[in-house]
């Protein structure tokens, strides 16, 4: 599947829902089925700054593709990490790179993405794309 | 006058406004106060009707502009009883009055001299002080906390000598609202012969301050803590004090004489009111204190502590939730965590039913790290909330703790 594919899949999923309960509902579930992040990687190298909620995400390069992992101390953030990387995990860094961040909105969590809310988010799309162009001149 | 909880919302037209489809229930009051009509059309009346430049023109517009502006500064020396009106400054907040008193300082004080800071400072409220230290190499010293989140007084007698030049604390700590014992320390302070500099932005807004009668060195409050627009504050310091140290900014305003050799600082309080300020801003503090004056202090402290006691009383009711400072002399704020849970996921679905919060670590990181948590939900109170609200806080976050356990 490509990108733009699980794209829309995700707008969707999300578009069967009524209400923000039903939307935050399914971030909580989808927090809980988030890859482990092994606990010596969540280190001050791998922190993304972020006031209110402390953010970590690794990155390695797999044949090609960036294997990303994340986690965070906030179980809506998990949520949203959970949805970042079902999208970006295991993709080339080009396809990354070509990749917009419009579906954000389009799931109704466009207010998680201001750099006021300050929960990392913002941050660690700008970082996964920096990972992604950090790798692209490998 | 009779407090009306009613009508006094009524000046408010922010109150109206919907979040998210609900009512919106403000409870950041400690992160910035809302306004009211008669702060709002001062600004916009100022702008219509005699916007111009102070202190400078011979003109019939510059003086009713500079008329008002010292009408102001007389209406701040009143309400916080300095002794004279040239001791009240206006910067452009607490941050900023901090910092000219720490800079004030920088050459009057040196190597084998101390300053006191306390440990529920805002944390960005010491960093004037590192920088200072940096530049003079006095020593930086920090009253600890106890288990409950107060001052160690018995620590700070420890502390405290005749090196110490400089003792700054908050009156009450932003994080969790506790009322520090200031004249202890003051008294304590002067005892050495130190200086004292009292961070009032938590405060002024809910109880009335006697500079004289507390023997306050330096003080400061911000106006958007107080009803009033942000932007604007005032420092206050004795009138010796305030002669002493050098001011930070230079520019118009704040010369007598000026020639390349030398210049001349004007009289207080121009010394340090360098450029054109905030005119409007000063007016519309005026305005404000006049507004919560009108209200009475008294009535604001009576039922924000009613509104306290309610709200403790109710949270405590919620399973695994733990009050953070939860002491008897304290201002209407609760800084709160549910066991397992993390404050930012709580206050974004709190925002989600209209709910204003704060959430984190308020600026203050060593609190937080003293409790070893990474930060709290912060509620904090003031004369225009209800009961109904507090009602409604208690269901949202039952709500919440549902969803998110
Ligand atoms: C205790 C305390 N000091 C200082 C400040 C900073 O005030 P301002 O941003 O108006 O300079 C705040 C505001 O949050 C505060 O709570």
């Amino acid at each position: 599947m490509t990108i733009e594919n699980l794209k829309q899949n995700l707008i969707q999923d999300f578009s069967f829902f009524e209400d923000w309960t039903q939307r935050y509902e399914y971030m909580i579930e989808l927090s809980k089925g988030l890859e482990k992040m092994d606990e010596q990687m969540k280190n001050d190298k791998n922190i993304i700054k972020g006031c209110q909620s402390k953010v970590w995400l690794h990155a390695e390069l797999n044949e090609g593709k960036i294997k990303f992992l994340a986690d965070s101390e906030a179980i809506i953030t998990r949520g949203i990490i959970a949805i970042l990387l079902t999208i970006f995990n295991n993709r080339t860094p080009k396809e990354i790179i070509e990749s917009d961040t419009n579906f954000i909105e389009k799931i109704g969590l466009k207010e998680h993405l201001s750099p006021n809310r300050a929960n990392g988010l913002y941050s660690m799309i700008k970082q996964i794309k920096f990972y992604a162009i950090a790798f692209s001149k490998k | 006058m009779d407090f009306d909880i009613k009508n006094i919302r009524e000046d408010f037209p922010i109150l109206k406004k919907q979040i998210n489809g609900k009512k919106l229930i403000y409870f950041d009051n400690a992160a910035t106060s809302q306004t009211p009509n008669c702060v709002i059309d001062s600004i916009s009346d100022y702008y219509k009707n005699y916007n111009s430049n102070i202190h400078r023109g011979v003109h019939s517009l510059s003086e009713e502009a500079t008329e008002a502006y010292e009408d102001s500064r007389e209406k701040i020396r009143e309400h916080f009883n300095a002794k004279h009106k040239e001791e009240i400054i206006f910067t452009s907040g607490t941050t900023h009055s901090i910092n000219i008193v720490s800079n004030g300082f920088v050459k009057l004080i040196g190597e084998g001299d101390e300053i006191i800071v306390s440990g529920l400072e805002h944390h960005s409220n010491i960093v004037p002080w590192q920088m200072m230290c940096e530049k003079n190499n006095a020593k930086l010293n920090v009253i600890p906390i106890n288990d409950d989140g107060e001052l160690d007084l018995d620590e700070f007698k420890k502390i405290v000598s005749k090196k110490t030049k400089i003792v700054f604390l908050n009156h009450v700590s932003n994080a969790l609202g506790i009322i520090n014992p200031i004249e202890a320390i003051i008294k304590l302070s002067h005892e050495n012969g130190a200086y004292v500099l009292i961070d009032g932005a938590q405060s002024a807004a809910h109880f009335k301050i006697d500079l004289q009668y507390l023997d306050i060195d330096f003080f400061t409050a911000s106006a958007h803590k107080l009803c009033g627009p942000t932007g604007i504050g005032f420092l206050y310091g004795k009138k010796e004090l305030l002669n002493k140290i050098q001011p930070l900014m230079g520019g118009g305003e704040m010369i007598s004489d000026v020639t390349f050799e030398k210049t001349l600082y004007a009289d207080l309080p121009y010394k340090f009111e360098a450029g054109t300020p905030n005119i409007s801003g000063v007016i519309a503090f005026g305005v404000a204190i006049d507004y919560l004056n009108k209200i009475g202090f008294n009535n604001i402290e009576k039922y924000e502590l009613e509104l306290l006691d309610y709200a403790t009383s109710k949270l405590k009711k919620i399973d695994g939730l733990k009050i953070y400072g939860d002491v008897k002399n304290k201002t209407s704020v609760i800084s709160f965590n549910i066991i397992g849970i993390h404050s930012y996921d709580i206050g974004s679905i709190l925002d989600k039913y209209g709910v204003a919060v704060r959430t984190g670590q308020h600026c203050a990181q060593p609190i937080m790290d003293y409790f070893n948590i990474p930060g709290t939900v912060r509620v904090s109170l003031s004369f225009l909330n209800t009961f109904d609200e507090i009602d409604t806080l208690c269901e949202a976050l039952l709500k919440a703790k549902s969803m998110l356990s």
